[in-house]
């Protein structure tokens, strides 16, 4: 594991400073359609060994794994890419782009795939027939399949053998005024390349930004509107 | 007029109980298969997180689509008043029913929660092409079976025409459904084409008049009843007829795809560089189920046209059973473009191919849905009069 460095604690105190904190939902309020959580990834600072997101993704959603890597599910994972003409290298964190018209919500035949009102796309356990038809319409390729038994779950994230799951953006933090695990250990224990906020909110830091500085999502042509956006690819 | 007799098929005959024991065991092995898959997760399979649907899906869209065509020799007689196909319309509507049932069979058993499938049947997003297929698919079995009770019951025959237009509407747009399963998959490369629809219609009239020709050329068989040659080459004019369609729509499909240059590295896969993927296009699909049946239907070849039927019928099934096997694997195996034009790697498998090997586990469940669907046809011609006792017109059991 990484020594924390005090120059990564200043990153993190940095980066809880400036992002704004999300507000707790009261328990039954309802998600508004008013924020649009999204995040800001600049590769300029996304290093090549660093697995800072990844780790801190499994340790909290749980995802132990069963050493298979082609059946264990991977709600995040880092792309390692590399323009053929130039051989120039750029390192980033894909997961769910919790799109605003996301083809995995449009195919699902039992509306289990679905998107909250405030942008965050889910799975509801409880009506995946496990058909995995989302998981073909998925252009990020970031849902997987519950392929066995799963030991060591969390009690914010139940998995159903049998059903399809991916990132959630850690959807109980944010209800608890929190960001996501993986935002967190990048300023934590990387270089703080993450950033998350309410894309609607024009006096977020991550609103600011995006207005003020050039972004791009993967993808973009099949115009499904991702709420993660990159810098510097 | 010729007015043509139907008899239930005995049973409990040596051949008869062969059959229903053989197929029995087929389906009891698949249900093994399928508590060892549901009970263990699918891990145990060939299908991963990178090849979702495998083998299951290939049986299941076989016999899917196959149930749809399984049903032109009906529409043949009763739509476009063709005579010849009016006395095998029964037995294409059952074949058709116990394909499709043979098929969703296998889809839902391979679900990652089959326990849900009431889940499945009272939750609709309307949005999802999937959804639809669910209600097309009941719709099917629904209309097929108002079809056929108009067929056998001269008390309902001022329905029979209705019925029949509505069996055929209905099954041109199932058959459109299944292929929009694909069609609407805009991020793999291999899919996403309107394309998709027409192909698998012509598909379907393919698949579905060989699995029905081979279903009555046994069953004529193993019950000693007449079958006239006149009948039978008119048959395998009709499948060389559909098997050219079938090629044409499969060559436009993939020069379209060549057109477009973004689309030229997974058609270098499918017909060059894809391994088994590439044979089983051009010797599965091309050769054996398009070229070599097309030479048997109208090449001038000199054998008996039952022989030649028979032939032709067993290689539009493999090249069927290839097609779509290129078509479900062959499309996933090609890795998912997030950034065109660059070369991407991950841990999870992101920009390389992706192997399929399947287990025989997956295999055996296809398997079993071919079974159940041949169980269910002898179940129904032995229970109900399907089967025309003679269907060559010389002989005196055909009466005038």
């Amino acid at each position: 594991m990484t020594e924390v460095s005090r120059r990564h604690l200043l990153l993190a105190s940095g980066a809880v400073l400036i992002t704004r904190a999300a507000q707790a939902r009261a328990p039954g309020e309802a998600a508004s359609p008013s924020q649009r959580w999204g995040l800001l990834i600049d590769t300029a600072k996304c290093d090549s060994g660093c697995t800072a997101c990844i780790d801190g993704c499994k340790a909290e959603m749980g995802l132990t794994g069963h050493d298979r890597p082609l059946t264990d599910a991977q709600y995040i994972r880092k792309l390692t890419v590399k323009d053929p003409m130039d051989g120039n290298t750029h390192f980033l964190p894909v997961m769910c782009q919790h799109c605003a018209k996301p083809a995995c919500v449009d195919v699902c035949p039992t509306g289990a795939s679905m998107k909250r009102a405030d942008g965050i796309v889910l799975v509801d356990r409880h009506i995946c027939i496990g058909c995995r038809y989302c998981m073909m319409a998925c252009p990020y390729k970031a849902r997987s399949f519950t392929h066995e038994e799963q030991s060591g779950q969390k009690p914010h994230l139940p998995r159903g053998k049998g059903t399809v799951e991916g990132c959630t953006l850690c959807v109980h933090r944010i209800d608890a005024g929190g960001q996501p695990a993986c935002v967190e250990a990048c300023a934590t224990k990387g270089k703080g390349a993450m950033l998350f906020g309410d894309l609607k909110d024009p006096g977020s830091t991550i609103a600011r930004r995006v207005a003020a500085e050039a972004t791009t999502r993967i993808r973009a042509d099949l115009g499904l509107g991702p709420a993660v956006r990159y810098q510097g690819i | 007029m010729i007015k043509t007799v139907y008899s239930e098929v005995k049973p409990y005959t040596r051949g008869w109980l062969a059959l229903v024991g053989g197929l029995t065991a087929v389906i009891l092995a698949a249900l093994f298969a399928v508590h060892t898959m549901e009970h263990q997760g699918h891990w145990v399979t060939g299908m991963t997180n990178q090849v979702v649907w495998g083998m299951p899906h290939v049986f299941a869209v076989f016999l899917i689509v196959a149930a749809s065509g399984a049903l032109n020799v009906a529409s043949m007689g009763s739509v476009f008043g063709r005579e010849a196909y009016q006395p095998l319309a029964r037995l294409s509507g059952l074949v058709a029913m116990a394909l499709l049932a043979g098929g969703l069979a296998v889809l839902v058993l391979d679900l990652g929660r089959p326990d849900r499938l009431v889940v499945a049947m009272t939750h609709f997003n309307f949005k999802s092409i999937f959804a639809w297929n669910v209600i097309l698919y009941s719709g099917f079995f629904a209309v097929i079976g108002i079809y056929m009770w108009t067929m056998m019951d001269w008390t309902a025959r001022r329905f029979y025409k209705p019925a029949a237009l509505a069996a055929f509407l209905w099954r041109l747009i199932l058959t459109t459904g299944t292929g929009c399963i694909f069609g609407f998959l805009a991020a793999r490369e291999a899919y996403g084409a309107a394309m998709m629809a027409p192909l698998f219609i012509a598909h379907s009239f393919a698949i579905g008049l060989a699995m029905f020709v081979l279903v009555l050329l046994v069953a004529y068989k193993m019950t000693r009843r007449p079958l006239s040659d006149e009948l039978l080459g008119r048959l395998l004019r009709l499948l060389g007829l559909f098997v050219a369609a079938n090629l044409y729509f499969m060559a436009a499909l993939h020069l379209t795809q060549l057109y477009f240059a973004g689309r030229s590295g997974v058609e270098a896969f499918i017909l060059w560089e894809g391994g088994t993927v590439t044979s089983l296009f051009w010797l599965g699909q091309v050769g054996l189920g398009g070229i070599m049946p097309l030479i048997i239907a109208f090449g001038g070849c000199g054998h008996a046209p039952r022989k030649r039927l028979t032939m032709a019928s067993i290689l539009v099934v493999a090249g069927g059973l290839a097609q779509i096997h290129v078509l479900i694997i062959g499309g996933q195996a090609w890795p998912l473009d997030l950034f065109p034009g660059m070369e991407v790697s991950s841990s999870f498998a992101d920009g390389r191919i992706h192997a399929y090997t399947p287990t025989l586990l997956e295999t055996l469940l296809g398997l079993g849905g071919v079974a159940i669907s041949l169980l269910i046809t002898v179940i129904g011609v032995t229970a109900l009069r399907i089967l025309p006792t003679d269907l060559a017109p010389s002989t005196p059991d055909r009466m005038e």
